[in-house]
């Protein structure tokens, strides 16, 4: 393992299946110490670009380095200090919980069985660890995935959707858990939908949508690129909205339920103030709004889509679900 | 979750990578056999049947011996019974319990979606195939023994720890009639090993357990056809089926190698291949499922 290598670096990572493109040519480089959220609309092939990297399914075209191993090299080997889950975590129904990790630790050797006991009470599992995994509720099977994780004791941890199925308490501790793993040097790459969440949790994001990536980088730049936006409550919005959409270096201008809204650097701000006051239209309030993540998704996600671009989508999300099926 | 949170940094130290040797993954491949009901429906089977064998032939006055040497012993020595079980047994019964266990082994975990479970951790594929590949073979054998066991139990429960006659009409003692029938079993899991990884092929192909069942079964059963086909008597010596009574070799004196010979190089044609393509596809394939 390269002491210096990325936890994780992809490189022109294609995967086709036949004529639909599930991944296309997918750049990520994730940082030691990052907790990167890796966000997309369903079929954007996010599952499929993290199977890819735990050495699940190949590569069309391109390759991924965990820690600077190929996974389609270097096998197991590829994936020491890397644990992690796929969609929904699976386990045998048959073995309870706690037999479930024992064979896991068995597989991963060194000392992961003497951990067993201290990761199911890391998840609250401990009094469950004896029933059979098949009575288990969704969640709990979650918190056990989060455990198997755990046990080999990892420097990355690829978690795909680890919150869904949990109640709010459950997706509250599981922040709490990926912000603590974070703080004690574990990287993390994050896979989610709760855009708050990964708001909140994640440094770094990437954005793919229908394969392709369209964003990577610090969140806190993308933010920034979305532009500072402002709302303004006047004495007629109305017409402020017509002078806000008038006024060079205002954009975006929207009229809402109450006041407008609109982006704009200071100096426009300053000058649509003065035109404002010009055409008598009184300032009740003016407040900066930075975008949120979920605006920004959205704006990056959306943007310029029509019908085809739903159909292609839609059809890598098919195409996924059919290699699952077969 | 734990509000507790992680144990203190380093507690979770990562350790050195030590892959797990491929006898663990097999010994864990055995346990996950053990806990599955599924299982000891093949075992059963190999249970029963001796026993009802036995308390049929029990309860009858006049017994149709045949053409079979065995059958016209079988109230006057035990150890008849557990060599007729195997010619019963051999032909459809035991290479439908193997491929129970065979066909399901690499498809069930795909179904479930564990497949991707125990490939993210410290195994390589290659390990994980031959543990499935060794496990199968081990639950054909598991049967094949057990029902030896059983019919021989029951056979000389009823009829007695009695010499016994072999095909080329040597009297043997009881004690080595015992050692015959355990090498008849033994010659016996040559074809089932190939017929098992028929299994272990259809059920990484196929990622069907029913399929793959149905499959080794059907490759049984085709075989069996076309050894009936008129004008296909040349291939007939090497057809899977045909090994299944090269064992017959070994119940007469002296012994006859020649058919055991034969079968293990034939069935190694058979179960090479199989278990070299189910291998590399194993190696290859994408793991989406689950």
């Amino acid at each position: 393992m390269a002491a210096d290598a990325a936890p994780v670096r992809a490189r022109g990572l294609v995967k086709r299946y036949k004529e639909v493109v599930a991944v296309d040519h997918v750049d990520l480089t994730v940082r030691a110490g990052d907790v990167y959220g890796f966000l997309g609309p369903n079929g954007a092939g996010k599952t499929t670009t993290l199977r890819m990297a735990l050495g699940l399914i190949t590569p069309t075209e391109g390759n991924v380095e965990l820690f600077g191993r190929d996974p389609m090299r270097h096998g197991a080997r590829a994936l020491e200090g890397v644990a992690g889950f796929v969609e929904a975590p699976r386990f045998y129904p048959y073995l309870s919980g706690h037999k479930n990790l024992q064979l896991l630790a068995a597989l991963d050797g060194a000392n992961a069985r003497q951990r067993i006991d201290q990761v199911l009470d890391i998840v609250e599992l401990l009094p469950r660890a004896g029933h059979r995994v098949g009575g288990y509720s969704h969640g709990m099977r979650q918190r056990l995935g989060i455990a198997a994780a755990l046990l080999r004791a990892p420097r990355l941890m690829i978690l795909d959707e680890p919150a869904t199925g949990l109640d709010p308490a459950g997706m509250r501790d599981m922040r709490l858990l990926i912000r603590r793993l974070a703080d004690e040097g574990m990287t993390v790459l994050l896979s989610s939908h709760q855009l708050p969440e990964v708001q909140e949790l994640c440094d770094r994001v990437a954005i793919v949508d229908r394969g392709r990536l369209v964003y990577e980088g610090a969140l806190a730049d993308l933010r920034r690129q979305g532009g500072a936006g402002y709302r303004l409550r006047s004495t007629d919005d109305a017409r402020a909205l017509q002078i806000a959409r008038a006024q060079p270096g205002v954009e975006r201008a929207s009229g809402g339920e109450v006041g407008i809204a609109f982006q704009a650097d200071e100096h426009a701000v300053a000058q649509l103030s003065l035109a404002l006051a010009r055409a008598g239209v009184g300032i009740l309030a003016l407040t900066p709004e930075l975008a949120t993540l979920e605006d920004l998704f959205f704006r990056l996600t959306e943007d310029g889509h029509g019908d085809d671009a739903r159909l292609q989508a839609t059809a890598a999300a098919a195409a996924e679900q059919l290699v699952e099926a077969q | 979750m734990s509000s507790v949170g992680v144990a203190p940094a380093g507690a979770l130290a990562a350790p050195r990578f030590k892959r797990a040797a491929t006898l663990t993954v097999y010994r864990w491949e055995l346990r996950k056999l053990v806990s599955q009901k599924r299982t000891y429906l093949g075992l059963g089977l190999a249970i029963i049947l001796p026993l009802i064998f036995v308390m049929v032939q029990s309860l009858r006055q006049h017994h149709d011996h045949g053409d079979n040497i065995f059958a016209s012993q079988i109230t006057q020595s035990g150890l008849a019974t557990p060599v007729l079980m195997l010619l019963f047994l051999s032909v459809f019964m035991l290479p439908l319990i193997a491929s129970l266990v065979a066909g399901d082994i690499v498809a069930a975990e795909d179904g479930n979606g564990t497949l991707k479970t125990i490939l993210t951790r410290s195994v390589d594929r290659g390990q994980v195939f031959a543990a499935k590949a060794l496990a199968a073979v081990t639950y054909a054998t598991i049967a094949v023994f057990l029902s030896a066991a059983v019919a021989t139990a029951a056979g000389v429960a009823a009829w007695g720890f009695n010499r016994v006659i072999t095909y080329s009409g040597t009297v043997v003692s009881p004690s080595e009639g015992l050692l015959l029938v355990f090498a008849a079993n033994a010659c016996y899991l040559i074809p089932l090993i190939a017929v098992a990884s028929i299994g272990v092929l259809l059920s990484t192909v196929t990622r069907n357990s029913a399929a793959a069942v149905v499959g080794a079964v059907g490759v049984t059963i085709l075989l069996f056809i076309i050894a009936q086909i008129p004008g296909l008597e040349g291939i007939r010596p090497y057809l899977l089926t045909e090994q299944y009574e090269a064992w017959h070799g070994l119940l007469r004196t002296p012994t006859n190698w020649s058919p055991v010979s034969h079968s293990a190089w034939v069935c190694a044609l058979y179960a090479a291949p199989a278990l070299l393509a189910g291998y590399l596809v194993f190696l290859r394939r994408d793991v989406a499922g689950g």
